[in-house]
């Protein structure tokens, strides 16, 4: 006789069940991935609201002052910008050549599992501990300072393996095609390099880098621990000049809320300024992957 | 004829030329990689050799097994890591008592239940979460987060480890989001399919058939959320002070190693003194956290992988 293993009752008796248990838990799952955006809309209202008002021309314009009616971020903004004139340039040739290397030269093997793993680790690596690294070299050793070629090049060291690893993409997704048929013709490796790999894979490479500026200009942990100061300092002219920039800006006048609430309207206005940066460079990556990105 | 021998000798000469460079750019490239390894190299150098002499003016046992953290007293200073080892414990607890439960379930929504269209537009805005610089999150917690808390919990002080441990957790959400995302959905079809073949409902496949095959990778992502916490800096150094006292009451000022090492090197600790030292042992157990996370995610992504 064949049994009936089973139970036709008991199954349909819990269907409702587990079919009210599928509809609330997939309510569930949508809340929470709605918290995300409830919470990034808050933080956004947050700080426009503190910010309101402190925003305009004498704010963009004006040094730091004491004064937090007179006070002005100048003095930031011209720091920002410094750090990203050397972050840029050195972060491409040094973050460029690498990836060349190990996509277009050593290719496998343990060389470039080596060179693979200690990329991956630094990209681990909290960014104070690489603030540690710039003071001790940098500043003490090299006797700078806390000046702009200092921060700059922390910032640098910090974002290399976010270059590195976005340029190793971007030339991976050349196809190998277009590099035989370049060397089909006579071409040398670097004349193949240079000719075709790179500007096929400029745009990809290029949106990355600025990604990766964006990054190196939100950044406060690794300047503050170079000891970059909180007070009045002129604009910052050359390398060997000291600076500040806007993060750190945020944190001095943020602590200082406390003290007065006028600090924390100075802070989120900051901000606001840096945000409206950080959107400005990742729309130009945007731009740039969209405009000129080919497709193989 | 003979223009075309003299083209020959040009022709030749540029091609040594050519030959010189192709020789001399893979000796470039090699100096510009090796630049990565140098920053490993100095970054393990300048924690060691500063970190033994710490330990030539501080023993061993003080470090790790007393309790008085008061580096900047000028009598007697006293160095200990439990106190600032206890902070960073309970704020990446805390960050992943947040992170976790929703970075998950969100990664199971994305992945799962949303349609192309929803998951087009929701991913990129979870995304925008991750790309906020820490500071603002900090300013989020002192400003907004705390005196929200105070409202419901009124024995919480001004700074205290609470907050920065929830605006840490929400920092973190689309980290593990997005890892445990592709983990998820590098499932195969297949094995949903099989699964609703046999009656089981979505939920019922997702925690049945889909979470257990992609654990591995869930799991990594719930590490590296870890290591990213440990080495938070800005949220905690505003939001939650600098009381350096052994404790484990949340609602209390306290103070993780990296914020430590904010507060020595932004002080007056001159180059040479113990306080200053003290930066690079506190240093080099927040690297050996770090790193011991790290790697313990690659194991665990690549140990228990399954290959579908």
């Amino acid at each position: 006789m064949e049994q009936n293993y089973i139970n036709q009752e008991e199954v349909s008796r819990r269907i409702p069940g587990r079919l009210a248990v599928n509809k609330v838990v997939r309510g569930l799952f949508l809340t929470s991935t709605l918290f995300g955006l409830v919470v990034l809309a808050i933080l956004l209202y947050d700080v426009i609201t503190d910010s309101w008002g402190w925003i305009d021309w004498q704010f963009l314009t004006s040094v730091m002052s004491f004064n937090e009616e007179a006070a002005g971020i100048i003095g930031a903004i011209s720091g920002t910008l410094w750090l990203m004139l050397i972050v840029g340039p050195v972060t491409m040739i040094i973050g460029v050549a690498t990836a060349i290397y190990l996509e277009e030269y050593v290719k496998e093997g343990r060389v470039r599992t080596f060179f693979e793993t200690n990329v991956a680790n630094l990209a681990g690596v909290p960014s104070i501990v690489f603030g540690l690294l710039g003071l001790t070299v940098f500043v003490r050793l090299m006797n700078m300072g806390s000046v702009v070629l200092a921060g700059g090049l922390t910032m640098s060291l910090l974002v290399l393996p976010i270059v590195i690893v976005s340029a190793q993409e971007s030339l991976r997704a050349v196809p190998s095609y277009l590099r035989e048929a370049s060397f089909g013709m006579g071409a040398t490796r670097w004349q193949t390099i240079r000719s075709v790999v790179l500007p096929a894979a400029l745009p990809s490479i290029l949106t990355g880098m600025i990604l990766a500026m964006s990054r190196a200009i939100g950044e406060t942990a690794p300047l503050i621990a170079l000891g970059i100061p909180a007070l009045l300092i002129p604009l910052p002219s050359g390398l060997f000049d000291s600076f500040t920039v806007l993060p750190v800006q945020v944190y001095y006048w943020t602590i200082d809320a406390a003290l007065n609430q006028n600090y924390a309207s100075l802070a989120a206005a900051t901000i606001v300024v840096l945000l409206v940066l950080m959107f400005i460079l990742n729309s130009a990556a945007i731009l740039i992957r969209n405009k000129f990105q080919q497709r193989f | 004829m003979a223009q075309s021998v003299s083209e020959m000798i040009r022709e030749k000469r540029k091609s040594s030329k050519r030959q010189k460079l192709e020789k001399l750019v893979p000796g470039l490239l090699f100096a510009a990689a090796s630049v990565s390894v140098l920053t490993t190299v100095g970054i393990l150098l300048t924690l060691v050799v500063e970190t033994f002499m710490f330990f030539t003016e501080v023993p061993f046992s003080q470090f790790f097994f007393s309790t008085e953290m008061q580096p900047l007293n000028r009598s007697e200073p006293t160095f200990s890591i439990l106190p600032l080892l206890s902070a960073t414990l309970l704020s990446t607890v805390i960050a992943m008592l947040v992170a976790i439960p929703i970075g998950l379930t969100t990664a199971v929504y994305l992945s799962e239940y949303a349609t192309d269209r929803a998951r087009r537009v929701l991913k990129p805005i979870v995304e925008v979460l991750a790309g906020i610089p820490t500071i603002v999150y900090g300013f989020f917690a002192f400003t907004f987060v705390t005196p929200v808390l105070q409202n419901i919990i009124p024995i919480l002080d001004r700074t205290n480890i609470l907050s920065p441990g929830i605006v840490m957790g929400i920092m973190i959400i689309p980290m593990v989001a997005s890892l445990s995302e592709d983990a998820l959905s590098s499932v195969p079809l297949s094995m949903r399919e099989g699964a609703m073949a046999f009656g089981a409902t979505k939920f019922e496949t997702t925690v049945r058939v889909v979470i257990p095959a992609a654990i591995s990778g869930i799991i990594a992502s719930f590490v590296l959320g870890i290591s990213r916490a440990i080495g938070e800096t800005m949220i905690v150094t505003i939001a939650s002070g600098s009381n350096k006292n052994l404790t484990f009451d949340i609602t209390q000022s306290m103070q993780t190693m990296t914020a430590y090492i904010v507060e020595v090197t932004s002080g007056d600790a001159g180059a040479g003194t113990t306080a200053y030292y003290s930066l690079y042992a506190v240093a080099i157990t927040l690297f050996v956290f770090t790193l011991a996370m790290n790697m313990l995610a690659k194991y665990i992504s690549k140990r228990y992988r399954e290959e579908y």
